[in-house]
């Protein structure tokens, strides 16, 4: 195999790759689960309602 | 005993994040002064050559960027990863390490720099000796965020997480790899790479320098203090992972547009440009998110300076990275290239982008460290984002006027080809845009320097934090 095969097979590979995350990104059945992730940040905030005196 | 978070290692990098901001800038407004009166430092006897402007340039390059945006983002990221993961860091002896350890290298680079130790290669001028001790203080860094990771209490691994992970594993390359030397002295390397390679090398690090290190890492600020700050989650958290991953595919193989019309093999250089000009849409993408988080709520931006300082560094971002793949278009590039307009782009990134998320993000946080409900004074905060804004405006503009007409007479020719200027007319021709990026930045600078006092007063009014509870119910 010869360096210019190998980086077209690489990008054919990346390419597929990244369509793969696109369609599991906008997938239906992860919707919930993506937005229960974008609430992270404030998860923590139940506790947080306590100040320090 | 309860479970609580390291708070301290954060509070060390936050402070001294604005120590290394004040330093780094005041360099900046030197050198800038510097380009006005040459002579600014001649007569200071035996300490003029430590002053001269080719020793202090990296010294300002350096400090700004690793001591001022390095300790930012050990400061947001060691945060964000634990509040995110609720759980405290891997280790708190190898936080102090790494603390302390970054803190003995900015020292470093702070004496051999204006000494003029360099292995002259942009952004990596710090000698071998140096180099190593980066290396293991990164790794070090590396193994705390990760095993942090490691431990979360959450299932998912908020996407701030991942642009702080992709930061710290590609700088440990970049700069292991661009670094590979051979020592003479103990103050004196060889790069491990001869001509044009070491030119793509040097160039490969120094665009992902700005990638990962400028972009990348500073994004992982924006996913977790904009949607804190706005109250609100991010816009999509579904474009978040493409914007992740677009970056992450794309980023690595635009080092080349640094190359253009040199003598690098043709097909690399357009290599660059067209890896450059697709960066456009994962930067869009990421900037609309950003922006768009606000979306309902944007009655936020006339009240709270904080989203100001994180908005603006958003529309800033946009801006630099729309400029930026259209600097790296070859026909472009021919007028821009050497020119001020370069020096212009970086600090519409540098300071609109990566010093005002830094800085809203420091504003959010000191609060939350020193057990105080909100900065000592919010009117200040005004006052910082209108000096910053002004300043940073005055400095792009007038480097956009200066590159341009830098380029266009250089390239002037009369009718028979000879140059219709020469060099030393095109410095002439800068002395009015020097003026105004000299008051630009020192305004920049000023505004710091109020952001110090704040700070200040908001440490002396308050009490360290170290009992911040994590929460122990966890839902997925």
């Amino acid at each position: 195999m010869d360096a210019g095969l190998i980086s077209s097979v690489v990008t054919v590979i990346f390419f597929v790759l990244f369509i793969a995350i696109l369609v599991w990104a906008f997938y239906g059945g992860n919707k919930k689960k993506f937005e229960d992730a974008g609430n992270l940040p404030f998860q923590e905030d139940a506790d947080e309602t306590r100040k320090p005196d | 005993m309860e479970a609580t978070y390291n708070y301290k290692v954060v509070r060390q990098f936050a402070i001294m994040t604005i120590v290394w901001g004040i330093v780094g800038m005041l360099v900046g407004v030197l050198i800038a002064a510097q380009l006005i009166w040459p002579d600014l430092t001649k007569d200071l006897g035996p300490l003029a050559p430590y002053l001269s402007y080719g020793r202090l340039r990296p010294l300002h390059t350096n400090a700004v960027i690793f001591a001022f945006g390095g300790s930012a983002l050990f400061a947001t990221s060691l945060y964000v990863v634990q509040r995110t993961c609720q759980t405290r860091v891997l280790s708190d002896g190898l936080a102090s390490f790494v603390f302390w350890g970054w803190q003995l290298v900015i020292l470093l680079a702070a004496i051999s720099l204006p000494m003029g130790f360099t292995s002259s290669k942009e952004y990596a001028e710090l000698e071998w000796p140096i180099d190593i001790l980066i290396a293991v203080i990164w790794v070090s860094y590396g193994v705390l965020f990760f095993g942090t990771i490691m431990k979360r209490k959450t299932q998912h691994i908020y996407v701030a997480n991942w642009f702080f992970g992709a930061y710290i594993v590609t700088i440990a390359l970049l700069h292991i790899v661009n670094s590979a030397e051979l020592p003479v002295t103990l103050t004196k390397s060889y790069s491990a790479y001869a001509g044009v390679h070491d030119a793509m090398v040097q160039w490969w690090y120094g665009h992902n320098a700005v990638g990962f290190f400028l972009t990348t890492a500073f994004l992982g600020m924006m996913y977790y203090f904009i949607p804190k700050q706005a109250g609100r989650p991010i816009f999509s958290y579904r474009l978040s992972i493409v914007h992740f991953w677009a970056l992450n595919f794309i980023y690595m193989w635009a080092g080349p547009h640094h190359l253009m019309y040199t003598a690098l093999p043709d097909w690399a250089q357009s290599l660059g440009m067209v890896f450059s000009l697709m960066l456009i849409a994962p930067s869009w993408g990421g900037m609309m998110n950003g922006i768009m988080t606000l979306s309902g709520a944007w009655h936020k931006l006339r009240t709270d300076p904080i989203l100001k300082f994180l908005i603006t560094a958003m529309s800033f971002y946009g801006m630099s990275t729309f400029e930026g793949p259209m600097m790296s278009v070859k026909t472009v590039n021919a007028l821009s290239h050497y020119t001020e307009w370069t020096v212009g782009h970086v600090h519409s990134g540098a300071l609109g982008w990566v010093a005002m998320i830094s800085i809203g993000s420091l504003y959010h946080l000191i609060p939350r460290l020193f057990g105080r409900e909100e900065m000592y004074s919010v009117k200040l905060i005004n006052t910082h984002f209108w000096m910053s804004t002004i300043g940073v405006v005055l400095y792009i503009v007038a480097l956009w006027i200066a590159g341009v007409a830098q380029g266009l007479m250089w390239r002037a020719t009369n009718s028979d080809g000879t140059l219709t200027y020469s060099f030393a007319q095109s410095v002439n021709a800068m002395y009015p845009f020097y003026t105004i990026r000299l008051i630009g930045g020192a305004l920049f600078f000023a505004g710091m320097l109020l952001m110090a006092y704040n700070v200040w007063k908001t440490i002396a009014a308050g009490k360290a934090v170290n009992d911040a509870r994590i929460p122990q119910a966890v839902a997925a």
